[in-house]
């Protein structure tokens, strides 16, 4: 009993850390696609250099977050088998599908034209280039529509039968697919990947202004970056909210959990801003609270009834301290980065975008924040949708595999080791990367030139040296 | 009475369709891992991985297929395999991490480079024992009880499962010395069809004793192969192996290019075949039948739709990004 429970938590463990780890690089990588791809329309439209050097410059970095992606997430894929598959056999029929065809149609596409995008600058025109650039970002996009709606349709579960062997049977695709929550989560989390990428590249671009405040590299991606986030941070609050909205309506233990709610307000509910949630006695101690605010956050009434934790059946509770803090360093990081956009406008208004040095310490102190909104997030919503797989159907407890203890400790140490050494290596070469300054010239992680001799099946492709994006002068 | 292709059916043939792409392109990236230690440092090497660098990542796709496409068409397999398989699945995702970011990181840490090397070795040499042992433990049978996987974790450990794990390390090499011959030229050239010779020598005696040892490891295989008068058609699959095990060693010692490459694929064509006849309908042997583990019709149709039109659209924008990387491949200015 205490050996199936122990493996049990060791599982879970082992998901959270694999996910966490490898959430940071498609979080990056969905952002920095699509602004890899608007720098080469850019350069494109207008010829400007700067932006073909800001491209190179970032594809390198893109190079190496993919690959740390791509390797992660192959973990992932098989990880429901191995230590969840219970779950596997229950959910298969309706989540293996889902994942089917994101492989069918995003990984495969990503896959396809990465290497034409990192290595094909001397072997097809611009055009072509660019349209795997594009490919290549809308990968990134359909992956994440696919994710998530998996996702989704474990926490809000619709459009399903279930058989005599247990199995989740598919009725409706396009309610599984479209299901309740998956609108709001795909948005948030799109929007959350553009941040986290804004904040990066605003990151670096202020770390180079701070050194050299006249690198023009520098100057466009600090730009581009604290124009991005102006515009986001403000839609992602209001994206927040909403989905905050659904999820009252869907998985109403959840959002209990994030306020504090552990009893239930007749009349208007207090916003506890801080406090320290004490699971065992059903109660938030040292609360510090504004009356009546998360009536009006949630119903948009200051006097509306709020149901709490006690209306719910202990044994369905989420672990309310973890979703609690992770909700508000969400929330927190949320209203910061807001602020470094309303500051990033008035600096431009007023002409100081390149040398008010406090906005670019501000910047690059912040260029770390959407990584960790990101996990916070994603652990508020896994968190909070516990002790279920789905939502409400399959306990957690019911989906891991037939596994010992000691065999799952082993794999977690493992994946421990050499995540630390992989994925730590990994950073460390992107932020030396991110280290030198943009210049003009870069070069891109290109093959450079052709083959040699270009024997084999056929000659190389007679393209001249001047209409390919890689030719350096 | 079942229809002779029903949709179970279908999906056994496109799953095992996507293990044959994996083979086919996987293999022979990963045989250029395995190959690593026998080319020297510099030009040797860096011509050997530039030669994959730009398709690697859509080939190990296809292993992503395949696992996710098992789990989306007969997840009670999937569901018994993998606890089963537990060890040996976990060694390959952990050492193709090593083996996939070497590709990055050996170019961007010239200092540390040797040891990105010894890790793409290491990483393509245990991720391919691994798929080996995991076929071979398939192969040899998994406990099942009701729904799940009942054996000891330890069960997939045996001398057959070693035996085909070691044949497809060398399987890989020899794929990865012929993908070589066609793509280089020169002193990596001449060192690959050595080393071709040498692996084809090494995998038809290995095919062999595989071969040898299967129908012994159930009755319900030795049936399969042997009962009279199926034997007709079986035994034109060991036929076919040895015409193609001959030409194969005809076409490494004349030195022709393509060949080599062409004619490794036409024997793990043939492997696959000949696991097709072992198991077929089977997907977990003597336990579970494809129709038993087959997830609902709804699913199954929804995914057809979408892989009869997706499936031809890979293929063609893969042979799309080959065709742009065609030719010899050249070891400067890589990064």
């Amino acid at each position: 009993m205490f050996d199936q429970f122990d493996a049990l938590l060791l599982a879970r463990f082992q998901f959270a850390f694999t996910v966490s780890f490898h959430f940071i690089f498609p979080s990056f990588s969905i952002g920095l696609a699509s602004y890899l791809a608007v720098l080469e329309g850019l350069w494109l439209w207008t010829g400007r250099e700067v932006y073909l050097n800001l491209f190179k410059y970032w594809l390198k970095i893109f190079a190496l977050a993919f690959a740390m992606g791509v390797v992660s997430g192959i973990v992932m894929s098989y990880q429901f088998g191995t230590n969840w598959s219970v779950f596997s056999d229950k959910a298969g029929p309706i989540i293996g599908p889902l994942m089917a065809y994101e492989v069918m149609t995003a990984f495969f596409l990503e896959a396809g034209f990465l290497g034409i995008m990192l290595f094909g600058m001397g072997r097809v025109g611009r055009k072509l280039h660019f349209a795997a650039t594009l490919a290549v970002a809308v990968g990134t996009f359909i992956s994440a529509f696919w994710i998530l709606s998996a996702n989704s349709w474990m926490q809000t579960p619709v459009g399903y039968a279930v058989n005599e062997a247990g199995q989740f049977v598919p009725q409706d695709w396009w309610a599984i697919i479209f299901n309740p929550s998956f609108p709001y989560r795909l948005v948030h989390t799109v929007m959350a990947a553009y941040l986290t990428t804004a904040l990066v590249v605003g990151g670096v671009g202020a770390w180079h202004l701070l050194r050299e405040r006249t690198n023009k590299g520098a100057r466009v991606m600090f730009s581009m970056a604290m124009g991005m986030i102006s515009v986001v941070a403000p839609l992602q609050i209001l994206a927040g909210d909403m989905h905050g909205l659904n999820t009252l309506e869907h998985q109403p233990a959840k959002v209990m959990a994030m306020e504090g709610h552990f009893k239930s307000h007749p009349d208007g509910a207090p916003l506890i801003l801080f406090g320290i949630p004490d699971q065992e006695a059903g109660t938030v101690r040292n609360a510090i609270e504004i009356p009546k605010a998360s009536s009006l956050i949630l119903k948009h009434d200051l006097d509306a009834p709020l149901n709490g934790l006690d209306t719910v059946d202990r044994a369905n509770w989420p672990y309310v301290p973890v979703v609690f803090w992770s909700f508000r360093i969400m929330v927190g990081l949320g209203f910061a980065m807001l602020g470094l956009g309303m500051l990033g406008l008035w600096a431009r208004f007023r002409g100081r975008l390149y040398d008010w040095r406090p906005l670019h310490w501000l910047a690059l102190a912040m260029g770390p924040a959407g990584f960790v909104a990101v996990i916070a997030g994603w652990v508020t919503t896994e968190v909070g949708r516990q002790p279920f797989t789905v939502y409400g159907l399959l306990k957690t407890a019911a989906s891991a595999s037939p596994l010992e203890a000691p065999a799952v400790a082993a794999s977690l140490l493992t994946f421990i080791v050499v995540y630390f050494i992989v994925f730590g290596a990994g950073t460390g070469y992107i932020l030396k990367l991110m280290g030198k300054a943009p210049h003009p010239g870069e070069t891109g992680p290109e093959a450079g030139r052709d083959p040699i001799r270009t024997a084999g099946i056929t000659p190389a492709p007679a393209v001249s040296p001047a209409r390919t994006l890689g030719a350096e002068a | 009475m079942t229809p002779l292709l029903d949709l179970p059916t279908l999906w056994a043939f496109v799953i095992a369709f996507a293990v044959f792409a994996y083979v086919v392109m996987d293999g022979f990236d990963l045989g250029i891992g395995i190959l690593f230690p026998f080319f020297e440092p510099g030009p040797e090497r860096d011509s050997a991985m530039n030669s994959v660098a730009p398709v690697w990542d859509g080939n190990e796709t296809w292993l992503v297929l395949g696992g996710g496409g098992l789990m989306a068409t007969f997840p009670l397999a999937y569901a018994i395999i993998l606890p089963a398989l537990y060890a040996p699945i976990i060694a390959m995702v952990l050492a193709l991490i090593f083996r996939g970011v070497a590709f990055e990181f050996r170019w961007r840490d010239p200092g540390h480079r040797r040891y990105w090397d010894v890790a793409f070795t290491t990483g393509s040499i245990v991720a391919t024992l691994a798929q080996g042992i995991t076929l071979g433990a398939l192969l040899q049978g998994i406990v099942v009880e009701g729904r799940s996987y009942a054996g000891g974790w330890w069960d997939w450990l045996t001398p057959f499962s070693l035996l085909v794990g070691v044949s497809l390390v060398i399987g890989y090499a020899l794929l990865g010395a012929t993908w070589l011959v066609m793509k280089t030229e020169g002193a990596v050239q001449n060192h690959s069809f050595r080393l071709a010779g040498k692996l084809a020598l090494g995998l038809i005696a290995c095919i062999g004793l595989v071969s040898a040892a299967t129908p012994f490891l159930s009755g319900a295989y030795y049936e399969r192969w042997f009962a009279w008068p199926q034997v007709l058609f079986t035994a034109q699959v060991p036929l076919l192996v040895g015409l193609c095990s001959g030409a194969l060693l005809v076409s490494v010692v004349r030195r022709w290019e393509y060949w080599p490459f062409l004619l490794t694929l036409g024997l793990f064509a043939l492997c696959l075949l000949g696991l097709g006849v072992s198991m077929f309908p089977y997907v977990v042997p003597n336990a579970v039948t494809i129709h038993q583990a087959a997830a609902p019709p709804a699913s199954l149709q929804f995914m057809l739709v979408g892989a009869s039109v997706l499936i031809p659209i890979i293929l063609a924008y893969t042979g799309y990004s080959y065709w742009v990387f065609r030719g010899k491949t050249g070891h400067e200015g890589y990064h």
